[in-house]
């Protein structure tokens, strides 16, 4: 192998400096950084707070038409210029339930084999893969969705459920979702369980526990603050996810109890129509779906960072 | 290794994440290259017209100087034509660059509104409300016609035959299922299965859309209700999808699937038509012979807009769509403007040339209206 051989550095300005100089200098530094830090905290802030003033005012219009109508109405139509959110906010709610349900119970199986089961040597490359799941783009997991999954989802359905059942539907939106999610459940849960002191599952050994019970009565309860924060910030993500929804949900603007059948969510309908010619009030209630979507993400995020903190404290206390 | 310094070793590595840029590019541009054997083909086939000497012949050498970047973007019903004619040109014109983004009729017409491209591609003509949100006059140049598929999935089933009313009611969700009489009546030999019939539609705003519910609000009767627009209010349950791709594959995958798809992707996913009853009582499957029949049989208005939806003739495919590019008529910039005239002078003539439009499964416009539209290019100024 040839190398490639560069002239090393020929100052290294580090050792110039007398204290004196270093203590005034850091002092700068000192400030310089708490500045920067300060900006970035701001800049943060006002992105947060521009994002909803700029969303509330180009939405104010078909909030003003739409009344409340606007979260209750059933019907979207750009023909009519008559926009009802509930179809959507309804099967962005549904896709997100299901995957919750179906990922809650899949993360935490990976989580507690991973801290409790698995063989040392095997953890890092799980763990590693699975951090990989995370990275795969959405867009990937929805033509995955499309091109490989359809036709299977669509013949499981239909042999459960009848000819009617279809392959793009918000069940098939749900699993998609479940899988994406997965990555971001199972995380935070490994490491508030890892963390849970060894003595705890050592006492309980001593008692005569089985596994299951130390899980149960020793590992789990420790561990349910970290877990319930990850369910909701799965949820925020199950929410607010976008291209891998319009690919599998099949765009149907309706409100149907049977989740085989194609349904709408309200990020899905954002990405599919907000490329019309001068649409005018649509491209307000377009906007008011985000004004919406954003409150009830916001909303899972708060309630996920105060659970988080309550089950801290309770942790810190016993 | 251990003994090269840590600036060169970071060096090194930094040198590595380029040759893996560098290979990236490589590959890019390779694939680039390969996917365009097929136009390749067309090239050639272009150029004998040019050799042939013609009277709507492109000539190179009147726009050897032009250096331009031209953006475009909206119908995905022309994208495959718009890009093979672009592959062909920029070969010609290397100094000329023209981008062709799909997005829909609606995102086309918008983007040219909002002045983020230089033409918009579109099978629907603007609202005479939007209009006084484009800055100057726009001119439509219809460059090519090409039929609306209606596509069906049904197991064992070939051959189907479609009236007006019958799609309407399809479509409009009051026929459900596969062997309702209204279908029976028309294929009376066919196995029609008691199977659920589930629509597939566009989910986007899309001028394929638009044309394919004229049609319905020409034969469709008091059987259709719900209009003609980019985006129409679909009944519950049926299916929407993205772009003439996504219907198509949403149709493909689906036993029980009908729904419209431009003739291109339609052959692409090797989707079954329906034969369609035309204004003449005939019934015709989707072709690029029926769709030029259609054209030649629609009358031209002085803006060069032109409806074939339902024209008369026994061998007019009745669903067939016109396409157009946008171009404002006046330009900001001299080099764009010029850009224009030459590429929209490539689409008139030279990407007229009927073995070029068939490669792409498009049918060229008929010749008097490519004549009007070679006109008009000269509209096109710069401020």
């Amino acid at each position: 192998m040839t190398t490639v051989r560069t002239p090393s550095p020929s100052v290294l300005p580090a050792h110039r400096t007398d204290g004196r100089n270093r203590a005034r200098s850091g002092r700068r530094l000192d400030r310089a950084f708490s500045g920067l830090t300060l900006t970035a905290g701001l800049t943060i802030l006002a992105t947060l707070v521009g994002v909803v003033l700029a969303t509330a005012t180009f939405a104010w219009p078909a909030f003003r038409a739409g009344g409340i109508g606007f979260f209750t109405g059933t019907t979207w139509s750009s023909q009519t210029n008559t926009f009802g959110a509930l179809p959507m906010i309804y099967g962005t709610v549904v896709t997100a339930v299901i995957a919750i349900i179906l990922a809650v119970p899949a993360s935490l199986g990976v989580a507690l084999f991973l801290t409790e089961v698995c063989p040392r040597r095997l953890r890092g490359p799980i763990v590693a893969l699975i951090d990989l799941l995370a990275a795969i783009p959405s867009v990937v997991f929805g033509l995955v969705g499309v091109l490989a999954f359809h036709n299977v989802f669509q013949t499981v359905f239909r042999a459960i459920t009848g000819p009617k059942a279809n392959g793009s539907s918000l069940l098939t939106a749900g699993i998609i979702l479940a899988f994406m999610i997965i990555p971001i459940i199972t995380s935070i849960p490994r490491e508030g369980i890892a963390t849970v002191p060894g003595h705890h599952r050592e006492a309980s050994y001593a008692l005569g526990a089985t596994r299951w019970e130390v899980l149960r009565t020793a590992i789990l309860p420790a561990g349910s603050g970290g877990i319930t924060g990850a369910v909701m910030l799965g949820l925020g993500r199950a929410l607010g996810e976008t291209i891998a929804v319009a690919l599998v949900v099949g765009s149907a603007i309706q409100i149907t109890p049977d989740i085989t059948q194609p349904g709408t969510t309200m990020a899905e309908i954002i990405a599919n129509r907000f490329n019309g010619e001068g649409m005018g009030i649509e491209r307000n209630a377009l906007m008011g779906l985000g004004v919406v979507l954003f409150m009830i993400t916001i909303a899972v995020n708060v309630a996920a960072r105060v659970v988080v903190n309550r089950a801290q404290r309770r942790n810190a206390g016993t | 290794m251990q003994n090269i310094p840590r600036k060169s070793r970071s060096q090194l590595r930094r040198f590595g994440v380029g040759i893996v840029l560098a290979g990236l590019v490589v590959t890019a541009g390779a694939c680039g290259s390969s996917g365009s054997t097929k136009t390749s083909d067309s090239k050639n086939a272009a150029s004998t017209t040019a050799a042939s000497g013609s009277s709507n012949a492109f000539d190179p050498a009147k726009f050897k100087d032009i250096t331009a970047t031209l953006k475009g973007s909206g119908s995905t019903f022309q994208q495959n034509y718009n890009l093979g004619a672009i592959n062909v040109l920029e070969k010609a014109l290397p100094n000329l660059k023209i981008s062709y983004g799909g997005g829909g009729s609606g995102q086309g017409k918008s983007d040219l509104a909002d002045g983020v491209v230089d033409f918009a591609g579109s099978d629907s003509l603007i609202k005479p409300e939007n209009l006084s949100k484009y800055k100057s006059t726009v001119l439509y140049f219809p460059t090519v016609v090409a039929p609306i598929t209606v596509s069906y999935d049904l197991d064992g089933v070939t051959g189907l035959k479609l009236d007006g009313p019958a799609l309407a009611k399809i479509f409009s969700g009051k026929v459900t299922t596969w062997n309702d009489a209204s279908i029976k009546a028309l294929n009376p030999s066919a196995k029609l299965p008691a199977d659920p019939i589930t629509v597939c539609h566009r989910a986007d705003a899309s001028g394929t859309t638009t044309n394919f519910s004229k049609f319905l609000v020409a034969a469709g009767g008091t059987d259709w209700t719900l209009g003609s627009s980019d985006t129409i209010d679909w009944p519950t349950g049926t299916q929407g999808a993205q772009g003439n791709g996504g219907v198509a594959a949403c149709i493909a995958k689906k036993s029980g699937a009908i729904g419209y798809v431009d003739f291109a992707d339609a052959k692409a996913q090797k989707l079954t038509f329906a034969s369609i009853k035309n204004a003449s009582g005939s019934f015709v499957e989707a072709s690029l012979k029926g769709a030029s029949a259609a054209a030649a049989a629609a009358a031209v208005k002085d803006d060069l807009t032109y409806d074939p939806i339902n024209a008369t003739g026994a061998d007019v495919y009745p669903i067939t769509s016109p396409t157009w590019v946008l171009v404002s008529s006046t330009q900001k910039d001299a080099n764009v403007a010029k850009g224009l005239g030459a590429f929209l002078t490539f689409l008139l003539t030279d990407g007229q040339d009927s073995s070029f439009t068939d490669s792409l499964d498009y049918a060229p416009i008929p010749k008097a209206l490519a004549t009007k539209a070679l006109a008009q290019v000269d509209k096109i100024k710069a401020s």
